[in-house]
């Protein structure tokens, strides 16, 4: 009852939210400086073509009109159509939307993992060298930021020590018999683990470069708290039942630690998805982050607000999944 | 002859020469209760936790012998401690709010020793939970087992922590003022409880407590510690009848009187300060020279 009340009151505050981001992006990217007519007709064309061309697209008309015109297709689930790909806008979206959000989550289960070694064993260790030097570690990658960390793993290991690939999503000339864009997925799914190990290769370092700065906050935020949670009463009796410390830290301090750290590494996913939009130019990953800096850079009006929109929805989804999750783990909140 | 047997035993801040605990021996026998007495950081709760091997990573022992059923365990190495104390010792900690996992049903809080370090079966476990919640008088122990510890009172709470301490029918129980924190009115029947059961399973148990009235109701024995040092080991009549030392004789005079509310409290006198504390200095000029 109260999770269904909780779920109607996000619906409808993420509703608002979605026309605010669709307002502040319409107008915005009409009141910046370049037009895509402009891009579109070569040099030397007569002022009638322009005006003919922006008749075409609707670009003649308030912005406001524009607006409703626009918002009116969107409630029938057409976002209009792509100006340099002259296809339908959500078509184009939805098909990049997979490999950014396998990109995404890859890149988050590689944070959670190095984050997570690094605070139990920090943990573990606290007060010796081992603590100090993680600790150093995760200033340092903390300091660095993703795209940075993209170049530097670049240069490691894609040029120094060739090691895995640094371009594209996949080997083109692998023939793939997918249905869906969900390659990496489908790819398990199907049981082709030699198309499996193409993909991973590929996505590994762009992953990795967006998981570096995030596994150093899990990994700081995560230690703190444990630490903190080391010093409860229920963890001593543990260790007076014959517990040793991994399994102290493990059962009893880490199921208390993890709630204050989840809340945070929602909001530092949703950042690690706005970073794709640079990472994936880097590694020419083709996702919606490429796919949202050659939209702008081509001023396609009609696919940077599919794009942004997309993201929106995104980041929506994505604290609400934190949120249920966090109501999930903590026994008070679920029986309250 | 007495399961724990503490000689010797001293404890500093480690890298100083603060001591915290000054040359400390006792012993508690199978089926003694021995309590151990003094003010806010005498040291009472400091030789509980030297024994559980549970002493705070700022302290360290620097001498003595810590022996359980004939064994030293400060010779053998922290794994093995740790064992032994699981098979044979358990704590009933001082605050129920805090010493239940709040993430934990408290099923398991009860059963994981038997099921992790003693190697029962799960279903044998239960069965023992359901057994020692009744010995506890919990009403309905299907629903408690169930439970998460904010949906239980203190109280509830305690009795859960005891019937978890005495689940592997330990030989030794470490109280660490087990009814400081809790209503006054539970208190009562929290300590009858601890008695209760003490006695059913004959358990040796070292009450740390600073209310000599708790004393009189439950303990045979008793040491009295200032600044880390024991400055008297008796058997309780004789305690209540004639302490023999200054300070003994000035705390049983400071314990406030239920029958005479109207009675101004008796602080310890000065004079016995002084000479508690000379003593205190005199023993560690003395370690300090040996």
């Amino acid at each position: 009852m109260r999770l269904l009340r909780t779920l109607l009151f996000r619906l409808v505050s993420t509703a608002v939210t979605l026309v605010g981001v669709a307002v502040i992006v319409f107008v915005v990217i009409r009141i910046v400086p370049g037009n895509p007519i402009a891009m579109m007709l070569p040099p030397g064309a007569t002022p009638e073509d322009i005006a003919l061309l922006t008749a075409h697209y609707g670009l003649d008309k308030s912005i406001p009109e524009q607006f409703f015109i626009w918002a009116g297709g969107v409630l029938q689930g057409d976002f209009g159509t792509s100006i340099t790909a002259r296809q339908p806008v959500l078509t184009l979206v939805l098909g990049r939307l997979p490999a950014t959000l396998e990109l995404s989550i890859m890149a988050l289960v590689i944070a959670v993992i190095l984050g997570g070694a690094a605070a139990l064993t920090g943990t573990r260790e606290r007060g010796t060298k081992i603590e100090a030097g993680i600790d150093v570690t995760n200033g340092m990658a903390l300091s660095i930021p993703d795209f940075l960390w993209g170049l530097i793993l670049i240069l490691l290991f894609g040029v120094a020590w060739p090691l895995f690939h640094i371009s594209g999503r996949v080997t083109p000339s692998l023939d793939l018999p997918f249905t869906t864009d969900f390659y990496l997925f489908e790819s398990v799914i199907r049981l082709r683990f030699d198309i499996w190990a193409d993909i991973v290769s590929h996505m590994f370092l762009p992953a990795l470069a967006l998981a570096i700065p995030l596994a150093a906050i899990i990994g700081q935020l995560l230690k703190q708290s444990l630490k903190e949670t080391m010093h409860f009463d229920y963890v001593t009796l543990a260790r007076t039942k014959g517990y040793g410390e991994t399994r102290v830290i493990t059962r009893e301090a880490l199921p208390n630690a993890v709630l204050p750290t989840l809340t945070l590494v929602g909001v530092q996913f949703t950042f690690l998805i706005g970073g794709t939009v640079i990472i994936e130019r880097l590694f020419s990953y083709q996702g919606l982050g490429n796919m949202a800096i050659d939209a702008v850079i081509n001023r396609d009006l009609p696919l940077i607000q599919g794009i942004v929109i997309l993201f929106a929805v995104i980041f929506t989804v994505v604290n609400l999944v934190v949120d249920l999750t966090y109501a999930l783990l903590n026994p008070r909140l679920r029986h309250a | 002859m007495s399961f724990l047997s503490i000689s010797n035993l001293s404890v500093r801040i480690a890298g100083t020469t603060t001591r915290l605990l000054r040359d400390v021996a006792l012993s508690v026998s199978p089926g003694e209760v021995h309590g151990l007495v003094g003010e806010s950081g005498a040291g009472k709760s400091m030789i509980g936790k030297a024994v559980l091997g549970i002493l705070p990573r700022s302290v360290e022992i620097i001498s003595g012998q810590i022996e359980l059923d004939g064994t030293d365990l400060l010779t053998l190495p922290p794994a093995e401690h740790r064992r032994r104390i699981g098979q044979s010792c358990a704590l009933i900690p001082q605050d129920p709010m805090t010493a239940l996992n709040p993430s934990r049903r408290i099923g398991p809080q009860i059963t994981d020793r038997l099921v992790d370090i003693l190697g029962w079966n799960r279903a044998k476990a239960r069965e023992r939970a359901v057994e020692l919640l009744h010995e506890v008088h919990i009403p309905d122990p299907d629903r408690i087992l169930r439970s998460y510890p904010h949906e239980l009172s203190g109280g509830m709470r305690q009795r859960i922590l005891i019937a978890s301490a005495f689940a592997a029918e330990p030989k030794l129980i470490i109280a660490d003022e087990p009814t400081t924190a809790l209503d006054v009115t539970v208190q009562k029947q929290i300590l009858k409880l601890i008695k209760e059961m003490q006695e059913r399973h004959n358990t040796a148990l070292l009450f740390v407590t600073h209310d000599l009235g708790v004393v009189s109701k439950i303990c045979q024995s008793l040491s009295v510690l200032y600044g880390g040092l024991v400055v008297e080991a008796t058997d309780v009549h004789g305690f209540f009848r004639a302490p023999s030392h200054a300070y003994s004789r000035a705390l049983l005079a400071a314990t406030p009187k239920y029958t005479d509310p109207e009675a101004s409290l008796t602080p310890v006198p000065d004079a016995v300060i002084t000479e508690v504390n000379a003593q205190v200095d005199a023993v560690d000029r003395e370690w300090r020279g040996g």
